[in-house]
């Protein structure tokens, strides 16, 4: 957690391999990384399953499965529409659901829930949850109560310093 | 399809319009020789296809320049894939591609005359004439593609394959089917002008400089006649091959 333009994502994009850092290193152990960024950065030409099939390693029923983890999501209605479609909120959790399908053993969240109401929010964030029992989440958020009901251990992040 | 049956009256009333008034000019003027009807032309057409030379010479033509417009669209493309990985590549290119679009094309059948033989070369234009157009457009779709897209790609570690069929196909299919849509009027156009400096055996080119040295203007007036209606097929056709070619690569096929 920490206010806006100190850094969050900056941090983020690092562990995700996306930026250099001025100084030092990260070790990354993780195999199977996934993001949720700011914005919900779906194919255009592609409809909202598909999207979500993206991540999926081929298989007899990659469809089935990534309309599935639109459902859980709640999305599973829009699941033929495509991303101009769709609302602001909803191509949110087809980028969640895309993320959840590719089980990543580390999940990076830069505030994925704006634009979700109070109680799908804290439903999604179930999903998420019990979607990934063994995955690290990293969430960057300005909201306590978020990265409360994920469980996550809040650290407090400003220029550049973490305040544990 | 529609659309296209909508306008179809006013397309034909266009084309009633000029052939009227050219009909009318060839009556004021009065001679053949300078200005033949559009009757007269058509009869010239019809009894030019009616022979195994026009056939003869009108696929050899129309080989020379898919030839050309082929080999200028695979080197395009592969070009335009080399100079968006390397800097470097495209400090070279860029000035040749410059020039080589603003060369008048003549020049360039007149130098390559030096070097091709004549067979050749008709092909040789046209690729010259198309290869910059394909390489500027499929460059522009190329560093076009969506930096977030790619980011993605390489957050998820998809392989180079799906990045290459999801993101990077339906980001530069536009502006190929753009290039082709540009260059291939030109090409043929080009091909053709080549065709009449050089003039290879069997080809549209050879019997349009003979017709014009005979002064067989209806002749003349009928295989340019060919040239436009076979320019409008050809780029139909093979823009149509584009669009299936475009709809199979981002559409629902298998994954990679």
């Amino acid at each position: 957690m920490g206010p806006s333009g100190c850094g969050k994502t900056t941090l983020l994009r690092v562990i995700l391999g996306l930026q250099r850092p001025d100084s030092g290193a990260i070790g990354n152990r993780f195999v199977r990384p996934a993001a949720v960024f700011q914005e919900p950065r779906l194919l255009p030409w592609r409809r909202a399953w598909e999207n979500v099939n993206l991540v999926l390693s081929d298989g007899p029923d990659t469809e089935g499965e990534a309309r599935a983890w639109l459902d859980r999501l709640e999305v599973g209605e829009a699941a033929e529409l495509y991303p101009a479609e769709l609302s602001g909120g909803m191509q949110q959790r087809v980028s969640l659901a895309r993320a959840l399908a590719a089980a990543p053993d580390l999940l990076v969240l830069d505030e994925p829930f704006k634009g979700l109401d109070e109680a799908l929010c804290e439903r999604v964030i179930t999903t998420v949850s019990r979607a990934l029992p063994e995955a690290a989440i990293l969430l960057a958020t300005h909201s306590e109560a978020e990265a409360a009901a994920l469980g996550c251990r809040i650290l407090r992040y400003d220029k550049g310093r973490f305040d544990v | 399809m529609k659309a296209r049956l909508r306008k179809l009256p006013t397309t034909l009333a266009v084309l009633l319009f000029w052939t009227a008034l050219w009909a009318l000019l060839a009556r004021l003027v009065g001679q053949e020789l300078l200005l033949p009807s559009p009757l007269r032309v058509l009869e010239e057409l019809f009894s030019m296809a009616g022979t195994e030379a026009f056939w003869l010479a009108t696929s050899r033509s129309i080989l020379r320049v898919l030839a050309g417009l082929l080999s200028a669209t695979v080197l395009g493309v592969l070009l335009a894939a080399l100079t968006e990985y390397s800097a470097l590549a495209r400090q070279l290119l860029s000035p040749v591609m410059t020039l080589v679009k603003s060369t008048p094309v003549a020049s360039f059948i007149i130098l390559a005359l030096l070097w091709l033989g004549r067979d050749i070369l008709p092909a040789f234009i046209t690729a010259l004439m198309v290869l910059p157009v394909v390489w500027a457009n499929v460059s522009a779709g190329l560093s076009g593609r969506d930096r977030q897209l790619l980011e993605l790609a390489r957050v998820y570690r998809l392989p180079r394959r799906r990045v290459l069929r999801r993101i990077t196909l339906p980001s530069v299919l536009p502006h190929f089917r753009a290039a082709l849509r540009s260059s291939l009027g030109m090409g043929w156009k080009a091909g053709i002008a080549a065709e009449v400096l050089t003039v290879p055996p069997h080809s549209i080119g050879k019997n349009i400089f003979e017709a014009k040295l005979y002064l067989e203007t209806p002749e003349l007036f009928a295989w340019t006649l060919t040239v436009i209606l076979l320019s409008l097929v050809i780029e139909r056709i093979l823009l149509r091959l584009v669009e299936r070619i475009g709809q199979k690569g981002g559409g629902e096929a298998a994954e990679a």
